[in-house]
């Protein structure tokens, strides 16, 4: 099948006709139009399996194709879990689309994005090559780290076959906790105890509540309780299970009229009053927002001031919304990356970016 | 003579500190911590703040003139090594901690901060910056993050590049790159991990954020001595299988063991064939709970003695042994050549084993320090540089163990990177395809191929040349450089 996708690949750079890369299609409906649409299709999501899997080198090698599902079945069984906890999408998130997208789940901000998780990538370029960068060994740093860099590159600079993953132990207890809280004060919390040694591992602010996840020895667990306070949640693991599914505040929380934006921000960063969010995870460093139309400029600029980034993540029409674009010179050295790998414009032309 | 033009505008970018030429000032960059290579470089250039490292960069662009970026040198592979007719950008004078914000838990930097300057800057806030290299008084945080540099604590917090937010980095052509950030997310490719573990080959680092964590309350380590490599490599794969992840996880042979303790008696059971460290950090609790459980599974796989530090004192004693196995080593011969491989856990003992025939083949002893938990290997090759044809004895077999590596599935270098030294053996870890694509993604961040020319990335020329030297053995490479 490799070949096959090689020769595909080599045919559309031969004749210049751009590829859209799909894995399970679960996150189609989130991702930037391409150029050009329709475009042909490169189907990875039938090279599935794991390749190898040694748990006492806490590594795993999969096909891209493989749904997470599967590979949190296999994890499972050994009692270890991908730290990053990115979400299974009914089953339909393949791990060469959750690597490409850099999607990750509660766990994010105290194991670990994605990238953090890799050790080594196959690839085919545009040329049609089959390369392989990094390894499955815990530690390499011979030449560029391109195994890392292809997470969160959107398939904009290859085909993602095969990746070499670290795994992680599963904690022996976990334990949720509840408070009643504004979202100012959560936020401040959520950083405050994110410096002091305690065994956070997910935070989850909606409607006046937020939710934490303690992971670890089961005695550590119960010392940061009683630290913490709150009140104990009897279900912790469904809900979890739950709002790692959820990608954002559900639909019935967003008012008629309202677009859903997602920030990303430096997880200090103080609420803004004006702008007041539905949701916060990752400590604070994941934001909800919901907003009128024309509240979108005061957005921007508040989320380009704070260093952050706010993405538009479902209008309600299809007006023009104002974005955040790159620095010429980013701009220029994303296309001249970008032509390294891709030197046709195939795959996936401009999904990050125009001409990227 | 051409380069005057060029060395007056380079003069010009800089305070009259900040330019140096003389051959007695140029000596002190000749070499990096990997002291076999040496090379003068035209000059070094020492800026004091962003605007003059972009002012040099376009300098050097103009004049087409290479740039080899440069942190404390303490590189062991020769990545800071100067290029004939090429400047030295040395980043010491610009180490400036620029902020620590304890609520966001980041420490940001200028790139000649010294490793161990950070956690100290945030101490008083209960935060650290975790990567912890042996260098770690000495290395700078640029150097870190050019090298990717791990430490003894990495397989639980991770390498460098897992420690990292953001940093700022100017390309040859002067351009300013902000890559990462404090935000989770960033739009666009993820340009922190192209420049990370980069070896000063795509931009100049000039200013970098890390990540800082909440100080563990308590660590408390066991040493634990085995009869057999095999057995202590046992140990270590069924303490992961059972969920334990330790804070430090360190093997050394029965050779560094005796080496390290008549150098400085942390009272190591020299009588074993292998010794453990096995460290746990965290709450009270936590580390209580670790201890118990991983004096346990030591037990079971056959440790004959375990002693758990009682205090810190202790603990830091049981440390100083490993710290000192580099200085140790020192004194069982005039010199030693530090190897950086990687394999899979499970083949540690075949591997030992196989490091030890090749030794004996090369006529010359190597110790073993290992980083146990994440399979990162330290032979340490003992020889005289002045007896014979040693050093090149000495070279070969590093050659030949880090080639043993691949062959087992590891990599050619853990943490110390390819600089010079392992350029030969990056032909053996890559095949043409990855090397052409390496370059490629060189060229597009450095089109006039001015940063450290001829390092990390061989030309698929030097390959096919090396292919041959192996044919024809006896030869070297760099017979033209000198040597110690
Ligand atoms: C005794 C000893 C123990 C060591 N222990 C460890 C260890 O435990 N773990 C480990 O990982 N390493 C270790 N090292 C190796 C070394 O300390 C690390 O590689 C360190 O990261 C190098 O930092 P430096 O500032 O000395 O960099 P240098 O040696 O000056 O430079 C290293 C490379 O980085 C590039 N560079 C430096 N600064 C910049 C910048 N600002 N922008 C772009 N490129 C730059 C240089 O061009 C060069 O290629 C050890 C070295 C010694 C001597």
């Amino acid at each position: 099948m490799l070949k096959t996708l090689q020769q595909q690949i080599a045919d559309a750079t031969a004749s210049a006709r751009p590829l859209q890369i799909r894995g399970g299609g679960s996150k189609a409906a989130w991702l930037r139009p391409l150029a050009g649409e329709p475009l042909a299709s490169l189907d990875i999501g039938g090279w599935r399996g794991i390749v190898d899997y040694a748990p006492t080198e806490l590594v795993i090698t999969v096909k891209a194709g493989t749904p997470l599902a599967e590979l949190y079945a296999v994890l499972a069984a050994e009692r270890q879990m991908l730290a990053c906890e990115s979400p299974c999408l009914n089953a339909q998130a393949t791990v060469g689309g959750t690597l490409a997208t850099a999607w990750a789940g509660p766990r994010r901000p105290y194991a670990g994005g994605v990238r953090d998780q890799v050790l080594g990538i196959s690839m085919i370029n545009g040329n049609g090559e089959l390369l392989r960068f990094g390894g499955r060994v815990m530690k390499n740093v011979a030449g560029f780290d391109v195994s890392r860099l292809m997470v969160g590159s959107h398939g904009s600079l290859g085909l993602i076959v095969e990746a070499s993953l670290k795994v992680w132990p599963c904690p022996a207890a976990e334990l949720t906790l509840q408070f009643e809280m504004h979202e100012a004060d959560a936020i401040l919390q959520l950083n405050r105890w994110a410096g002091l040694p305690l065994p956070l591992s997910a935070s989850h602010w909606r409607s006046g509540v937020l939710h934490i996840r303690l992971s670890g020895a089961e005695a550590a667990i119960q010392a940061a309780r009683r630290q913490l306070g709150g009140e104990v949640c009897q279900d912790g693991a469904r809900l979890w299970q739950t709002l790692s599914e959820e990608i954002g505040p559900p639909a019935s929380h967003l008012n008629a009229n309202q677009d859903l934006w997602r920030l990303s921000l430096p997880p200090h960063t103080p609420p803004w009053p004006e702008l007041p969010c539905m949701q916060v995870e990752w400590g604070g460093g994941l934001r909800w927002l919901g907003l009128r139309p024309d509240q979108s400029h005061r957005l921007i600029t508040l989320a380009s001031a704070a260093n952050g980034h706010a993405r538009l993540w479902q209008a309600t029409d299809s007006g023009p919304r104002p974005g955040q674009p790159p620095s010429a010179a980013s701009l220029a050295l994303h296309r001249r990356i970008k032509s390294a790998f891709d030197p046709a414009g195939i795959f996936n032309p401009g999904i990050l970016f125009e001409g990227v | 003579m051409p380069n005057s033009q060029f060395l007056s505008d380079l003069a010009a970018t800089v305070d009259a500190q900040g330019l140096l030429t003389s051959a007695e000032q140029l000596r002190v960059y000749e070499c990096d911590g990997l002291a076999a290579y040496r090379q003068l470089p035209l000059a070094v250039v020492l800026p004091t703040t962003e605007q003059q490292v972009i002012a040099v960069l376009r300098c050097c662009h103009r004049h087409q003139v290479a740039v080899v970026a440069r942190g404390s040198g303490t590189g062991l592979s020769g990545g800071a090594l100067p290029v004939e007719g090429g400047i030295v950008l040395s980043l010491t004078r610009m180490n400036a901690i620029l902020n620590i914000n304890p609520l966001g838990r980041s420490a940001r930097v200028q790139p000649g901060v010294r490793n161990a300057a950070i956690s100290e800057a945030a101490a008083s806030h209960g935060l650290y910056y975790a990567p912890d290299p042996s260098s770690q008084i000495a290395c700078s945080i640029g150097g870190n993050v050019a090298e990717n540099a791990g430490g003894v604590h990495c397989l639980k917090y991770g390498l460098t590049v897992n420690n990292l937010l953001a940093v700022r980095a100017i390309t040859s052509e002067g351009e300013l790159l902000i890559a990462g950030g404090e935000a989770p997310d960033q739009p666009g490719l993820d340009l922190l991990m192209a420049l990370t573990g980069s070896e000063g080959l795509l931009a100049v680092i000039t200013e970098i954020t890390v990540r800082l964590l909440p100080k563990p309350q308590v660590a408390q380590v066991i040493l634990a001595a085995f009869p057999t490599v095999g057995a202590a490599g046992t140990a270590v794969a069924n303490l992961i299988g059972q969920g334990i992840i330790p804070a430090g996880l360190e093997l050394m042979d029965q050779a560094t063991t005796r080496a390290v303790e008549s150098f400085v008696q942390a009272g190591y059971p020299t009588d074993a064939a292998a010794i453990l460290l096995c460290e746990a950090d965290g709450t009270a609790e936590e580390v209580r709970a670790d201890i118990e459980a991983m004096s346990q599974v030591l037990r079971e796989a056959g440790a004959t003695a375990l002693r758990v530090s009682c205090s810190e004192a202790e603990r830091l004693t049981f440390w100083a042994g490993r710290k000192a196995a580099f200085p140790a080593a020192a004194k069982l011969a005039p010199d030693y050549y530090c190897m950086d491989g990687t394999i899979p856990r499970h083949r540690l003992a075949e591997v030992l084993d196989g490091i030890a025939g090749l030794a004996a083949e090369h006529g010359l002893a190597c110790i073993n320090v290992f980083h146990a938990g994440d399979g990162n290997l330290h032979p340490l090759i003992l020889f005289d540089a002045n007896e014979g044809d040693q050093l090149h004895r000495a070279e070969a077999l590093g050659a030949r163990i880090l080639e043993l590596c691949v062959a087992v599935g590891g990599a050619i270098t853990g943490e110390h990177g390819v600089g010079l030294e392992k350029i030969n053996q990056m032909c053996v870890q890559f095949g043409e395809a990855e090397l052409r694509q390496f370059q490629a993604l060189k060229a597009a961040f450095d089109p006039a191929l001015l940063l450290n020319p001829g390092k990390a990335i061989p030309s698929l020329h030097r390959c096919a040349e090396y292919g041959r030297m192996h044919v024809h053995q006896g030869q070297l490479p760099f017979s033209n450089l000198p040597r110690f």
